[in-house]
């Protein structure tokens, strides 16, 4: 829809132009900005003019540029991705986004509107990777995306931040994932998204998106799991309630699904 | 890592062209507009909106060869590139094979969602333009291309290549799958809906919605909003006519409760309208908005329909006179009640060997027609008050309007082009009364379109009715007693609360043969958000409950659901009772019942259904639902059928085309009345000033009344061509009248097998199976579709779709979900393929023997899922929709 209030557009082609005047937003690839209205924001800025490279391997890892979109995550060669490519496959298929928007989505967008059922929320997350942030002044700071995002459309962004990367540890790529979502109805907004891996032989790792305001990341032990699980979902007090599900259901979805996404990894 | 933070800069915009459909775009669009509007504004108007947020897919174009949804792309993106519209890949004349495979299958109803399907699939198909069919794939991909009306079975085939239409006999084609007239058009984004008017030289008004469910106005101050450059008007409750009228529409306009003002100073829910801006240009008015000076003084609120009419509970309409408002009683909330018995039900339940019963609840509903409600208005050079709008009753609105501006009617026109399908919404005038006045004051072109928002937290949805239903029966299942109490939410106005009501109550009820019978039935206002007509008018939401008490009687004697039915279906010869009197002007033009019955039960048995996955519980259920082929108290059409000296034929009818079928539906009557070739019969519709009267296309009309309009006339005509000689030296024309009474029963059985997971709520549907009693069928096809469609409404009603309000502690009853993706509406992947079956019958009073089929394929739906459901867990669903929270909520209470 027309954004009524905006009275400006720039394309950003280096970092001095994601200075942001009052008013001004930055505009991703979505674009999600478009779809409700956004009151007092007078100017967008577009992040997909900077020609920052979609990924790029790293001594660590990989590097994923915040404006990489679902499509090219997609498309990257299977050996870059390694483990992590069914994993990717599974969360772009989560969007309720049609294919005809997640070709131009960005990872950077989709954290940073942080939605709870933001589907590349759960892949990063899953991954364990680090958003590298842009501050006005010149400086970058890093946190871990599953700290970023830290309820329902908040993170801990500043205004005047940008999302510029995501660092991806090598260690992530190779493991094997465990995924399972459910939703009130097949296509529609994840209500519940769990992933699961297991980054050493003693532990296992677990994420809950979508039925919980932020991500949650569990440690479950590889012996015990089970009862581990249950308590400390049952812990919780950041179920989601909006219309694609109710907490309660979403809080015994989420246990019933790490359960067998844990019992998926622990039989590789 | 790399230095993330010396990139080399970005090289500078190149000032290339922008092309569309391959000529030059010319201007630069705004900084804030997406693309849609931007096409819109250069008269490229096959691109449609259908949600202005990225859900539906109505307005995807190609953007380099890409399919993008140019609503939530930005304009400036689109700069120097290349964009491709459905009118670009074709045209009517010369198909994109895509577009072919569309017109070929009848991929659409109302069509207003097809162009934007035709670019996506045109991104994806083969040179044949065939996409596949592979379900999974068809899922994933069509998902952002949201269908209403055809429950997208019609849709797959076109995406497989199949063809559905039949080729045209020489002359007649009556019983034959003619294709719609306008699918080439709607294909190629060629054919004009409501606001698809250039867009020069016409104001765009805005409107200011309450942000308070229950409050007095105590100041509005508008010279800031009419001081800003470009505003031409600012209305509020100052300026509008002292009338009340009821935004429903009814061939009666004392069918409705005159409870509603153009504007009020009084708020009854939070979305009311509170004042509208006229302006150069949505954006300053919109910003004029911003500008308005608002005081609310807070009135009590309820919520609950319940408490409503308890007393001390806050009164809705407390000055209503109840004799001149036609409210029932205005001092409880009560806008329409009925309380009668006929029989001695509490003595015949005493002494009934079998007695079930249960309370159930619906929920809300959108209609969620993919077109918004808009109109267009101005002054033509009489002075006459043109609007065009997206109505399914023209000459209502008209009758309306002249009532509220104390004109004549002859001083005010309603035009409706194709309507971008209504199912009971458009039978509203929600947005024609303020653009008329607008009109009136500036003498200039004024156009109003809703936002898909407004369609939720304004527009009219389903009433939600709480249903409590009590049988007594004998050992063998015979009904001895029945029950009924509904109350009904009608929200801050009665629009269409008595119809609903009264509807939704007679039909159900009287399908079945009972001495004893007592319905105590009450519509009550809330600060809800309206509640208005919705397809089946009132009779989904009873008969669920109805319905679901009969599978219960069924299991306690023991006895299969369909036996019970066979033991209690109304008989020709029987009388069509309530709580009274009966009926006197609803009789048997036919009975198909009981094939219904048994075809549906046949195909049930069917034992090559996929297995359910390992740990589902699989249930079997049906449901009957009765609906009377025409709506009680007058329906009027009337038709002009000329032949000209060139043998062609031009059908003038006031009914509208929404996505119903009945311009193929006159086309084939005229056609076969005349023994001419259907490719010889063209229409005139839907226009006040250009044809006789109709009272519009809503109960299913538009076959039965308006299609036995044109047959008399056409018929008419026929005896004066008959006797003559020679050629043709002028046009000839007879008209025809159709009155609506007397009236027709059709039926409808649905069946469904269901697997459940007990653990997740779940619910697949391995098979659903609708035969329907709709006499001698006119159009096979077009038939067909009404079915899935009403099938799709149903399963999406009964699983999925909900108006979510805030009704909790503090709450103020606002709606939540206010896009199509909180909502749930339908994708393709959601709906499965519908067994369709037809009971063969003539009905004696329908037009050629055909009766109505629009409605009332949704109204078996709910409760055979649900009956189903309750087969498969061992436990009942008492509440709509059975959304896998609610069902699986409902195992462990059951465990518990």
């Amino acid at each position: 829809m027309d954004l009524v209030e905006v009275a400006s557009w720039r394309s950003a082609s280096q970092r001095s132009d994601l200075v942001l005047a009052a008013g001004e937003r930055v505009v991703a690839g979505g674009t999600w900005l478009f779809s409700e209205p956004q009151p007092g924001t007078t100017g967008l800025v577009d992040l997909t003019t900077l020609g920052w490279d979609p990924w790029q391997r790293t001594g660590t890892g990989l590097e994923l540029g915040a404006t990489c979109t679902v499509e090219q995550l997609l498309a990257m060669p299977e050996d870059v991705l390694g483990g992590a490519a069914a994993l990717a496959r599974a969360c772009a298929d989560a969007f309720v986004m049609s294919f005809k928007i997640a070709h131009t989505a960005t990872l950077g967008g989709n954290v940073a509107l942080a939605l709870p059922a933001g589907a590349m929320t759960s892949l990063l997350v899953a991954l364990g990777a680090t958003a590298v942030v842009w501050g006005p002044g010149g400086d970058v700071r890093r946190q871990p995306v599953a700290d970023l995002v830290t309820g329902a459309r908040a993170t801990t962004l500043a205004a005047d931040e940008v999302l510029r990367a995501f660092e991806v540890p090598a260690a992530s790529l190779a493991a094997a994932y465990a995924f399972r979502r459910q939703s009130l109805a097949p296509h529609g907004r994840s209500g519940v998204v769990v992933t699961a891996s297991r980054p050493t032989a003693d532990a296992v790792r677990l994420v809950v998106s979508a039925a919980t305001t932020r991500p949650v990341v569990l440690a479950l032990p590889v012996e015990g799991w089970r009862d581990r699980l249950a308590t400390d979902l049952a812990a919780l007090d950041c179920w989601y309630d909006d219309a694609h599900g109710a907490t309660d259901w979403r809080a015994a979805m989420a246990l019933r699904l790490a359960g067998e996404a844990v019992a998926e990894v622990l039989a590789r | 890592m790399t230095d993330l933070d010396q990139r080399p800069p970005g090289g500078t915009p190149v000032a290339a062209a922008t092309r569309v459909n391959g000529a030059e775009l010319a201007g630069e669009p705004a900084a804030g507009q997406c693309l849609r509007t931007w096409l819109r504004q250069h008269d490229h108007l096959e691109v449609k909106k259908g949600c202005d947020a990225g859900d539906c897919g109505a307005c995807t174009v190609l953007l380099d060869g890409r399919p993008v949804h140019s609503c939530v792309v930005p304009a400036v993106r689109a700069v120097g590139r290349e964009v491709t519209t459905a009118a670009g890949l074709g045209t009517p004349e010369d198909l994109h094979p895509v577009q072919r495979r569309f017109v070929d299958a009848q991929g659409f109803q109302c069509g207003f969602c097809t162009a934007g399907f035709v670019t996506t699939a045109a991104a994806l198909a083969d040179a044949e333009g065939r996409v596949g069919e592979d379900p999974e794939r068809l899922a994933r991909d069509f998902k952002g291309n949201l269908c209403r009306c055809t429950g997208y079975r019609s849709i797959r085939d076109a995406l497989a290549g199949r063809t559905n239409v039949e080729a045209a006999p020489a002359v007649g084609g009556f019983g034959c799958s003619v294709g719609a007239p306008a699918g080439p058009r709607l294909a190629t984004g060629r054919e004009a809906f409501t606001l698809d008017q250039p867009g020069t030289g016409v104001l765009h008004m805005a409107l200011l919605q309450s942000p308070r469910a229950h409050a007095r106005i105590t100041r509005l101050d508008t010279a800031a909003a009419e001081a800003l450059p470009g505003v031409h008007l600012v209305l509020t409750h100052r300026d509008v006519p002292d009338v009340r009228y009821s935004t429903a529409r009814h061939e009666s306009r004392t069918d409705d409760p005159d409870d509603t003002r153009m504007l009020d100073d009084v708020v009854r829910f939070r979305g009311q309208r509170v004042a509208a801006v006229v302006a150069d240009d949505l954006v300053t008015a919109s910003r004029a908005l911003d500008l308005l000076v608002v005081e609310y003084a807070d009135l009590p609120v309820v919520l609950d329909p319940e408490q409503a009419r308890l007393p001390g509970a806050p009164l809705l309409h407390p000055d209503l006179d109840p004799v001149t408002s036609r409210v029932s009683d205005p001092g409880r909330n009560v806008v329409a009640q009925t309380h009668g018995e006929v029989g001695d039900v509490a003595g015949a339940l005493a002494a009934s060997a079998v007695r079930v019963g249960g309370t159930w609840r619906t929920g809300r509903v959108n209609q969620a027609a993919l077109e918004t409600h808009g109109a267009r208005g101005w002054l033509d050079e009489r002075g006459v008050l043109v609007v065009r709008s997206s109505t399914q009753v023209p000459f209502l609105v008209r009758d309306e309007l002249a009532h509220v501006f104390g004109i004549r009617p002859e001083l005010v026109r309603v035009v409706a082009a194709r309507v971008g399908g209504g199912f009971g919404g458009k039978q509203e005038m929600l947005v024609e009364d303020l653009v008329g006045l607008a009109v009136l004051r500036l003498g200039a072109p004024v156009q109003l379109e809703l936002t898909r928002e407004q369609q939720f937290t304004l527009v009219p949805g389903r009433h939600p009715m709480r249903v409590s239903v009590e049988l007594g029966a004998d050992a063998d299942g015979v009904l001895s007693a029945m029950r009924v109490d509904v109350l009904t939410d009608t929200g801050a106005y009665g629009n269409h609360a008595p119809g609903v009501m009264f509807h939704g109550c007679h039909e159900s009820i009287a399908l079945y043969r009972c001495a004893n019978k007592r319905l105590d039935a009450e519509a009550v206002y809330t600060n809800h958000v309206p509640s208005g007509a919705f397809r089946g008018y009132g009779l989904g939401q009873v008969v669920f409950a109805i319905e679901s008490a009969l599978d219960e009687l069924a299991r306690e004697v023991g006895i299969s659901p369909f036996d019970v039915r066979r033991r209690n279906v109304v008989v020709p010869e029987d009388h069509f009772v309530v709580n009274g009197p009966p009926d006197t002007d609803l009789v048997f033009g036919s009975y198909g019942l009981d094939e219904c019955l048994d075809l549906v039960e046949a195909s049930l048995e069917r034992d090559d259904l996929p297995p359910p996955p390992p740990g589902w519980a699989v249930g079997r259920g049906m449901a009957a639902s009765m609906i009377a082929t025409i709506p009680p108290r007058g329906h009027h059409a009337e038709a002009t059928v000329t032949m000209h000296p060139d043998r062609s034929v031009v059908v003038a009818v006031g009914s509208a085309e929404f996505g119903n079928g009945t311009a193929t539906v006159h086309t084939q009557i005229a056609a076969a009345e005349l023994d001419v070739p259907v490719s010889a019969v063209s229409l005139v519709t839907s226009d006040t000033a250009r044809t006789g009267y109709d009272t519009g296309a809503y109960g299913s009309t538009g076959s039965v009344v308006a299609g036995r309009a044109v047959a008399h006339a056409a018929r008419s005509l026929r005896s004066l061509l008959d006797p003559m000689e020679g050629p043709l030296v002028g046009p000839v024309s007879a008209t025809g009248r159709h009155h609506g009474s007397p009236r027709s029963v059709a039926f409808n059985v649905h069946g469904f097998v269901v697997a459940v997971d007990p653990g997740t709520g779940e619910v697949r549907v391995l098979h659903s199976v609708q035969a329907a009693d709709a006499g001698v069928v006119i159009n096979p096809e077009q038939l067909r579709g009404q079915v899935e469609g009403g099938v799709a409404q149903g399963i999406g009603s009964a699983l999925y779709e909900e108006v979510v309000v805030d009704d909790g502690p503090g709450g103020d009853g606002h709606v939540t979900s206010r896009v199509l993706r909180d909502y749930r509406l339908p994708q393709i992947g959601d709906v499965p393929a519908t067994e369709v079956l037809l009971a063969d019958t003539y009905d004696e009073l329908g037009v050629r023997g055909a009766k109505s089929m629009s409605e009332a394929p949704y109204n078996p739906v709910a409760p055979a899922l649900a009956n189903a459901v309750r087969d498969a867990l061992g436990v009942r669903p008492h509440e709509l929709p059975m959304s896998r929270d609610r069902l699986w909520r409902l195992m462990q209470e059951e465990r518990s």
